[in-house]
């Protein structure tokens, strides 16, 4: 995981996902509705992924989102959602 | 190309204010991702709201905004419009300020067939001033002032706009977010009064008030309750209970009204003053 001011990013060789610690409320939406079951619960209730392989890229979590708070991205730097 | 979201964002303003799971944010970014789709300028875009939760939408977008009076946000819109047609012109209410305090001007815009595209978040409470029943609370539901269960009937806005004049109605939900997307899209493109209705979500004043205690369950409930428009017609009253029916309900085309009014005034121009 790196670090860039309050966001934190998660890559393997075909997906980034960014999560804004600052702007997310711990909702708990993206943790629920996700299909493949990829991100889980940091001590706070934010998100993190436990399981970054099994993402499919599918961007529902970001598309979710109430705060602009996880980004989901091929590694290329091409948008998929 | 697309672009990242945060391109339309007055980023300054964030962390928004809205609660954690409010349905809100979820519109904005539908709404956010519609624009981008359809690649719009956002200096072309007029973006107005009225008093409420979703109200504070026009504080977060970097667009021509105005943040006017409860229930008047159409009102405005309209002069906006007739101002400068070549607007892009978006109206953001809740459910209380659309159908309660602007319930006349909603009907009226309508029947007008005005170019503009009212996205209606319909969280089904007032939430902002603490939980108060508004007119599209179901009956039966609960809220700070129905503590005993809602007595009346809701409005059904899909057959409000409808009746009153609107060239096109949808209704979509913060759970089925591609499509809602591909709803408010449709809409935006349409020339004429077009409507979409969002069932969303209040976890604070409204789930909590309906056994609903996090944003999580409450979009389950809505997931569960949403039926699509080729089932619902093959449902019974019965079935239909506490359902509500998701989709497209109109599309049509007819006169719009700033194009009518530009030929009164090509016409009032034509004639010479005093013959």
């Amino acid at each position: 995981m790196e670090k860039e001011g309050s966001k934190e990013i998660y890559q393997n060789n075909s997906v980034k996902i960014t999560v804004d610690k600052e702007w997310c409320k711990a909702c708990g939406i993206c943790l629920e509705f996700c299909p493949q079951k990829v991100l889980a619960a940091d001590e706070g209730g934010k998100p993190y992924p436990v399981n970054l392989s099994a993402c499919t890229r599918c961007g529902l979590c970001e598309l979710r989102c109430p705060d602009f708070a996880i980004t989901v991205e091929g590694v290329e730097g091409k948008k998929d959602v | 190309m697309k672009r990242d979201i945060e391109y339309y964002l007055r980023r300054e303003a964030f962390p928004h204010i809205w609660c954690a799971g409010c349905g809100n944010g979820i519109v904005l970014g539908a709404i956010l991702r519609a624009i981008d789709d359809l690649q719009w300028d956002k200096n072309e875009i007029a973006m107005i709201s009225g008093i409420g939760c979703s109200s504070r939408i026009t504080g977060y977008v970097d667009f021509c905004t105005m943040n006017t009076t409860h229930g008047r946000a159409l009102p405005f819109a309209t002069g906006i419009k007739m101002a400068n047609p070549e607007m892009k012109v978006i109206v953001v209410m809740g459910d209380g300020d659309c159908s309660a305090i602007g319930g006349n001007h909603f009907i009226h815009a309508a029947r007008r067939n005005i170019d503009l595209t009212a996205i209606i978040v319909n969280n089904m409470i007032y939430g902002m001033t603490g939980g108060q029943y508004s007119p599209l609370t179901p009956s039966g539901r609960f809220g700070t002032t129905a503590p005993y269960g809602n007595i009346d009937q809701s409005f059904d806005l899909v057959k409000l706009a409808t009746a009153a004049g609107a060239s096109y109605v949808a209704r979509g939900t913060v759970y089925h977010i591609r499509p809602l997307i591909s709803l408010i899209k449709k809409a935006f493109n349409k020339k004429g009064f077009s409507v979409v209705e969002i069932i969303s979500d209040c976890p604070i004043s409204y789930g909590k008030m309906n056994r609903m205690q996090s944003a999580p369950e409450m979009l389950k409930w809505i997931r569960d309750s949403a039926v699509s428009s080729k089932v619902w017609e093959n449902l019974s009253e019965e079935e239909k209970k506490d359902k509500y029916v998701i989709g497209e309900f109109l599309d049509v085309e007819k006169p719009e009204y700033t194009e009518l009014y530009a030929m009164v005034v090509e016409r009032a121009q034509k004639l010479e003053v005093g013959k």
